[in-house]
């Protein structure tokens, strides 16, 4: 106890080296804990984007482009696939639902997304979480348009606000404005990138590019309240999500419409598709890690220099302590402490601004990058890189630990 | 029982490595209750024999028993206790915890050992350590840093600490060198005052011959060692 108590009182009497040594091993369990922790909470974020979906079918390519644009809003879609082809499998015996998407159009870098009312209907996220309207009802007629939470939010839109939106995914020159969009409704926060979408219907796309077959504007816009849902035809649409009726269906129909042979279509399985990311991702992870690690054995050394230089002046010390009865061993346990409890307080301090920062990037990077971002709890891993550190701290602290206890036998009083 | 001898060194030889001894000591005695001038030169070996009294060294050959227990045949840390238990020990200069206040300086014995605690006079260690740093002159300092003090009142601290929780022996290693001439003798009579009050048998080791008169019993380490320093 009174070992403790001076470990801490010498510690606090030299603050500013004490200081230094503890925010150097903080940063570097920031650096550590902070990485681990925005992998396993991107890992999160995306796994619970999209739930209850088993298939997402696309256009022929690869399947992780795929699974980015289909549900994160992340890329583009190569190739459009008929409308024919997603009615065929809407039908398809073993379905029980399917989320048409249409992409391609955005409005001042939000997405639009053109669906259909089984995206409200059927979309789950995080489990059995169905979307909700924090303000109004679906889009239903051709020029309707719902927002996503974080659309709202950050243009400040409202119920009955006209958007127009433009051709293509950058702030573009081409702009519908012929076709002003009325907000309809606006969607409950789900911290997914659902919020930074904003849905039209099938119906408004094609009207959209009503006389743009070209690729460019048609020469005279046609007016809005010339156009009727009876003289549009919807022909193609990016991909859609698919539900079967079966679990043990997916396999079967995967391959069929992998196989499919009036279109060449891709189908993925989006939890296999995650796990092929990840495994990208992975080797940056180490890489990270092991930068994070390096800092940690930096931190770790600045302690055991800070400590060892200081034995020289604390020879006299340890000769008073020794007067007063302190063993050898004591002694010993003495510079143990000291760099245990240096190493835990860079820990405590690294682990909570750790979870400080994540807390406060996870709406930025959500807003800014589409990235979902969950407030992920403590892992094995962080405790095992807590325990690390504050061994390897403790470890450490056996350098000046063993000097110190030989000068105390060694010098005896005659120290100083 | 009090044992009349404080201590009793006979035949004892040390070294810092065990075949070239620095110190041999024949006999050297030191009565209960005693204070005892040790003098000799400087590096005669005098920091060395208070090394081996204090059973911080032990001796590769003789006996050596301090308030009744032989040190020699005693485990480190049954030494260790023994000296933080019944013995206060006072250096040159730099005696305090440099990181500590005057008080927590001074209740450091107290708080290592419950002899020392038990001993105290005043209810409480606190008050036991106001009680003493005020009969020093120091009241006024009691929280301060100790880096704070002047030499001659670390000085004081040092005795303080030294014998509080009344140990039974307490040691002085030129504790007046770092003084001027005028304050020794007040320091020399401070230490007297509240060894006596400890009732504490008092070993003063000087190079200085001029406080020699003082001491009931002088004794010089030439003569009880066959030195070799």
């Amino acid at each position: 106890m009174t070992v403790l108590r001076l470990a801490y009182e010498s510690l606090r009497s030299r603050m500013f080296t004490t200081g230094l040594t503890i925010f150097s091993i903080a940063l570097s369990v920031l650096l550590l804990v902070g990485v681990d922790r925005i992998r396993q909470g991107t890992q999160v974020g995306f796994e619970g984007t999209l739930s209850q979906t088993d298939l997402v079918v696309g256009a022929r390519g690869g399947s992780l482009p795929l699974l980015l644009y289909a549900v994160f809003h992340i890329g583009t879609a190569n190739n459009d696939i008929s409308y024919a082809s997603y009615q065929y499998f809407a039908h398809h015996p073993a379905v029980l639902w399917t989320i048409p998407l249409s992409m391609g159009d955005s409005h001042r870098g939000f997405r639009v997304v053109a669906t259909d009312d089984n995206f409200y209907e059927h979309y789950r996220y995080r489990g059995d979480h169905s979307l909700q309207f924090a303000q109004g009802s679906r889009a239903e007629g051709i020029f309707d348009a719902v927002l996503g939470s974080a659309v709202a939010d950050q243009l400040h839109y409202h119920l009955g606000q006209q958007i127009v939106l433009s051709h293509g995914l950058q702030a573009s020159f081409l702009k519908h404005t012929a076709d002003p969009y009325t907000v309809v409704g606006i969607l409950a926060h789900t911290a997914t990138p659902v919020d930074r979408g904003i849905y039209i219907t099938l119906w408004g796309d094609e009207a959209m590019h009503l006389g743009w077959e070209n690729g460019a504007p048609p020469l005279t816009a046609i007016p809005e309240s010339q156009i009727h849902k009876s003289d549009l035809q919807i022909k193609t649409i990016s991909a859609f999500l698919l539900r079967t009726k079966s679990r043990m269906s997916t396999l079967f129909l995967q391959r069929e419409i992998n196989t499919y042979k009036p279109e060449p279509l891709t189908a993925i399985i989006p939890a296999f598709t995650l796990e092929d990311l990840w495994s990208v991702l992975s080797a940056a992870d180490v890489a990270l890690s092991l930068v994070s690690g390096a800092v940690l054995v930096v931190g770790l050394l600045v302690m055991l220099t800070a400590l060892y230089t200081s034995l020289n002046e604390r020879r006299r010390e340890i000769a008073v302590l020794r007067t007063l009865g302190l063993h050898a061993r004591q002694i010993f346990a003495l510079f143990i402490l000291e760099s245990s409890l240096i190493s835990a307080a860079g820990a405590a301090l690294g682990l909570a601004a750790a979870y400080l920062v994540l807390f406060a990037i996870r709406i930025p990077v959500e807003n800014r990058y589409g990235i979902p971002l969950a407030m992920v709890g403590f892992s094995a891993r962080v405790a095992y890189y807590m325990a690390a550190v504050v061994v390897a701290g403790a470890l450490l602290g056996f350098i000046p630990a063993i000097r110190a206890y030989r000068n105390a036998l060694v010098d005896g009083l005659s120290a100083g | 029982m009090i044992s009349p001898e404080a201590i009793h060194l006979k035949n004892v030889v040390f070294g810092y490595e065990p075949r070239t001894p620095v110190l041999e000591v024949g006999e050297l005695v030191v009565e209960t209750g005693k204070r005892v001038f040790l003098y000799g030169p400087s590096g005669s070996g005098k920091t060395t024999l208070l090394g081996l009294i204090t059973g911080v060294l032990t001796p590769q050959q003789g006996s050596c028993a301090v308030l009744g227990k032989d040190m020699t045949k005693m485990s480190a840390p049954a030494r260790d206790r023994h000296r933080g238990a019944e013995m206060g020990y006072i250096f040159q200069s730099f005696n305090l915890i440099p990181y500590l206040t005057v008080r927590q300086n001074v209740a450091l014995p107290c708080h290592v050992h419950k002899r020392r605690r038990q001993n105290i006079v005043a209810q409480t260690v606190s008050k036991e350590v106001e009680r003493l740093v005020a009969r020093l002159g120091l009241d006024t300092h009691l929280d301060r840093n100790v880096k704070k003090l002047s030499t001659g009142q670390q000085q004081r601290v040092a005795i303080a600490r030294a014998v509080i929780g009344k140990p039974r022996l307490v040691i002085a290693d030129e504790p007046t060198s770092s003084l001027d001439a005028n304050r020794r003798a007040d320091f020399l009579e401070l230490l007297f005052e509240v060894c006596d009050e400890a009732q504490a048998t008092l070993v003063f080791v000087s190079h200085d011959r001029s406080l020699m008169e003082r001491f009931e019993e002088r004794i010089a380490l030439s003569e009880i060692s066959r030195g070799c320093a």
